[in-house]
């Protein structure tokens, strides 16, 4: 099939940037949505142009590197799933196609489709940890973790970190991303010790960033590839909430 | 150039304890006059940085991804082998050891998969302390499936996202180092060199990937995590941005590069769909828990599956292992489906597949039983396919996923250059020919949580901080203008051919000579072909932009020019072991049955290749395999 792209290109972080149009032809519908971008990258340098710049390491969903809106969507709108997995059988012979980075103000765009993600780092570096150093750790069968507890941790831990949450949200909230760490590690016992501390500093540093404040909306569980719920920004509220009256006592 | 092994005397259960009493160690207190360098931030690199940075070190940390959390360690899916015996279903260290020197074909080193067995415990332990979610029984006690090549069930996991979870917990480890002010981390940075000071290692040169700057760093010594290099293949299950670079240049500077012949081929891949394709996706070996392998018996049947009736089907790896059936090890899972595949019986519009069928287990335990255990890979193949593998059969091929080779180490990490540690998948020694499923995870963590920081320590206490060259002196400004050197010859070619063209064009050649089966004649053809290839890449390659930016097709060619360079060697040590072992095949050497047949009287050595210039041959060190506990045998998993 014969695509036609819009693409946001940008030289580097200071440059305004503008839409370029291309056409990408004989896609296969086995492709995926970065394979297609390679292809038209390959003829683009051929012509002697500089290649649509993109993020993408593992392409198989779980890294969380590629970073694109597609028509208007983060990752392109398919259920749980990265750009990376989107494959071209979901689109139409001459569809016309828009290709954006990720927007947000804490997401500087460092060239075309490419962002910087720093800040999200610097909110796990906040707190997004348990304090246990290497070496004298307990027998692992220890403590039990019950296994509703250990099943719910596991798909706050889920999250990719890709920020597609942020992108899609229209304050550029980044509550989806910290609650699914807050949650992951206030629902084991190994988080408890810090437990307090950890959500009071990650928010903070979430605001720190410039991230929006969140009204509810729900856009960033519906682009979330790993379907992190939105039940943990209810969650995260409520350990918020109980750290600061815990503070004041 | 002279290999020492450093194994310490004394019982293979005992050295272990005996040489962490031998290191020497660095006062707390002159902890903080050291400086460490970790490149990489999978497992071994994250877990390596983070518990030199709590020891007290100043490390600092380099990734080619945007963040350290990106590593490619992340897409692990199955689990991670543990001799806990929480099952109580008869294992233990020496069991484990043993189906890892089992498992690796009796071509790894016998100590270090020992200690590798005795901290996998440790391993779970830390994780679990550091909040790692992994899987739990009712009772809240810690869940276990079985893995290929075991008969026990010690391989713990998150999901199908093991990798994943483990990886984040280093990370996270990291993080507060990073928090902490020991560890500086410099994601979006990638090697170029390494710095030899009178012969140790003393730091690195490196290019940001945004700005392009080339820049020099310092350290006492020098840790490399940078994972393998199946790449070289071009389609893997690798990350598109995994590289060999790292390591390969290391090569160059006088660290020894040791089997690199050892590739691993994984059995349970989705099958290549076109020449578009980029990388090529696992579906976890986990699957071979419930999921039954099998074929059409008769050639060329094109029925649907669901049509072909039971008496029909070949299930060829419980017909073939019955005492381990499904759960073969990976090596030879993967040229049982070669085999049925070249004998006319694959499946799917190339024939090149076999049915990974889950309608037993279903029947059995029920889909939603299944789901829960598997559902994010089903949900993964059906977007990557389109197809419902809960309603018909999955179509699997074998793939490159791993390679057992890598920078030769002693048994404190070091490779042949003082300073250099070798960590993780980018160093050759535990796997043997190889490895087993869930393994990789543990040998990452083991070296970079429980091996490296008592060995690097021991290493620098023999060093003074005193000595640390400044990154303006001359050896540094000779490398870094190196390295700008290179990278300009390579704008100058301007040619018409571009990287990836390239790199696709040697992982055909690769695969197809120095694949799942590797004879004389083939080794020897590609042997020529390489060095073609290569001249034609110096002559016709083309690059867009400038080296000062951000410069994806300039990262891309930097990386191909290294792999094609070091196919050469790879296929050399394929061509030189003349015998087969674990996944490395040579067709001249099986038994009547079709296994590969080592021989132990010529090639119970660790082939160490040293670097001689550019257009000389590398030298090949042998280290003997001399195994004290274990008795070489025919690997049978019959």
């Amino acid at each position: 099939m014969n695509l036609t792209l819009h693409v946001w290109r940008q030289e580097n972080a200071t440059d305004s940037g503008e839409f370029v149009t291309y056409l990408a032809k004989d896609v296969s519908p086995d492709m995926s949505f970065l394979e297609m971008l390679d292809v038209v990258n390959e003829d683009l340098l051929e012509k002697g142009a500089d290649p649509i710049a993109f993020d993408s390491d593992c392409r198989e969903g779980i890294c969380g590197t590629c970073s694109l809106v597609i028509n208007g969507s983060a990752h392109g709108g398919q259920k749980a799933t990265t750009a990376c997995q989107l494959h071209m059988r979901s689109f139409s012979d001459g569809e016309t196609i828009t290709i954006e980075p990720w927007r947000a103000r804490p997401f500087p765009v460092i060239r075309d489709l490419v962002v910087d993600r720093g800040s999200f780092d610097r909110i796990i570096q906040a707190g997004g940890y348990v304090s246990a150093s290497t070496g004298g750790a307990p027998d692992a069968n220890t403590i039990p973790v019950s296994k509703p507890n250990s099943d719910k941790a596991m798909d706050a831990a889920q999250c990719i970190g890709c920020g597609a949450c942020v992108a899609a949200c229209k304050n550029a909230s980044a509550m989806l991303f910290v609650s699914a760490k807050v949650s992951h590690m206030s629902l084991l016992p190994q988080g408890q010790v810090e437990r307090e501390q950890r959500v009071l500093d990650m928010v903070s540093q979430m605001d720190q960033e410039g991230f929006g404040a969140c009204t509810v909306t729900g856009s960033c569980e519906a682009v979330c590839p790993k379907e992190i719920s939105l039940d943990f920004i209810a969650r995260m509220n409520r350990e918020y909430g109980r750290a600061l009256i815990k503070s004041c006592s | 150039m002279k290999l020492d092994a450093k194994i310490p005397s004394g019982p293979l259960d005992q050295k272990w304890e005996k040489h962490k009493f031998d290191l020497k160690l660095v006062n707390p207190a002159n902890k903080r006059k050291y400086e460490v360098i970790v490149v990489g931030s999978g497992l071994a690199g994250a877990s390596a940085a983070a518990t030199l940075g709590e020891l007290g070190y100043n490390v600092k940390c380099f990734c080619y991804q945007d963040s350290p959390r990106r590593a490619h360690s992340i897409a692990a899916q199955g689990g991670i082998n543990s001799a806990k015996n929480y099952q109580n279903d008869g294992d233990s260290v020496h069991r484990l050891f043993y189906d890892t020197i089992k498992g690796g074909d009796f071509r790894a080193r016998e100590a270090n998969v020992h200690r590798l067995a005795e901290v996998s415990r440790n391993i779970i332990d830390q994780c679990v302390a550091q909040g790692v979610p992994f899987a739990r029984e009712y009772s809240g006690m810690l869940a276990n499936r079985s893995f290929g090549g075991a008969q026990v069930s010690r391989t713990f996991y998150a999901r199908g996202q093991t990798g994943q979870q483990l990886l984040l917990g280093a990370y996270q480890a990291l993080s507060r180092q990073i928090a902490a002010g020991k560890v500086t981390m410099f994601p979006r940075t990638e090697l170029q060199d390494v710095v030899l000071v009178d012969g140790k290692a003393k730091g690195i040169v490196v290019r940001n990937l945004v700005t392009g700057e080339i820049s020099s760093h310092a350290a006492d010594a020098v840790v490399m995590a940078t994972g393998g290099y199946g790449p070289v293949f071009y389609l893997s299950t690798n990350a598109v941005g995994c590289n060999v670079s790292a390591t390969y240049r290391a090569y160059k500077r006088g660290a020894a590069f040791a089997n690199p012949c050892y590739t691993q081929i994984h059995p349970t891949c989705i099958p290549v769909t076109g020449d578009h394709q980029s990388k090529l996706t696992l579906m976890s070996e986990s699957l071979r828990n419930d999921g039954r392998v099998w074929v059409p018996k008769k050639k060329g049947d094109e029925r649907r599956p669901q049509d072909i009736p039971e008496a029909e089907r070949d299930y060829y790896l419980e017909r073939k292992y019955p005492s381990f059936g499904n759960l073969a090890p990976r090596d030879i899972a993967s040229r049982a489906a070669k085999e049925a595949c070249d004998a006319g019986r694959g499946v799917g519009p190339t024939g090149l597949g076999v049915f990974l069928d889950f309608q037993d287990a279903i029947g059995r335990q029920g889909e939603s039983t299944v789901r829960e255990r598997y559902g994010n890979l089903f949900d993964m193949y059906q977007r990557i396919t389109g197809e419902n593998a809960y309603h018909q059969p999955m179509r699997i091929f074998p793939a490159v996923h791993y390679t057992m080779g890598g920078l030769w180490v002693d048994y404190n990490l070091m490779s042949s250059i003082p300073g250099l540690f070798v960590l993780g998948e980018a160093n050759f020694s535990d796997h043997g020919a190889n490895r087993l499923g869930a393994s990789a995870l543990m040998q990452g963590l083991a070296d970079g949580y429980f091996v490296a920081p008592y060995t690097v320590g021991n290493y620098l206490s023999q060093e003074s901080p005193a000595d640390r060259p400044s990154t303006d002196s001359k050896p540094f400004k000779k490398v870094e203008s190196e390295v700008n050197e290179r990278i300009d010859q390579l704008f100058a070619i301007k040619g018409r051919r571009t990287p990836r063209s390239f790199h696709r064009e040697l992982g055909k050649l690769v695969w197809e000579y120095c694949g799942m089966a590797r004879d004389k004649a083939g080794l020897t053809k590609v042997l020529k072909l390489i060095p073609e290839l290569r001249d034609e890449f110096w002559d016709n390659l083309n690059l867009s932009g400038g080296p000062n930016e951000l410069n994806t097709s300039l990262e891309q060619a930097s990386r191909v020019a290294d792999f094609m360079e070091f196919a050469e060697l790879l296929c050399t040590d394929a061509l030189k072991r003349d015998e087969s072992c674990g996944g490395h095949f040579r067709t001249e050497h099986q038994t009547p049955d079709g296994e590969a047949k080592r021989d132990d009287k010529n090639f119970a050595y660790v082939a160490a290749w040293e670097y001689k210039g550019q257009s000389r041959r590398p030298t090949l060190h042998k280290e003997p395999l001399a195994y004290q506990e274990v008795k070489m045998t025919q690997r049978s998993y019959k």
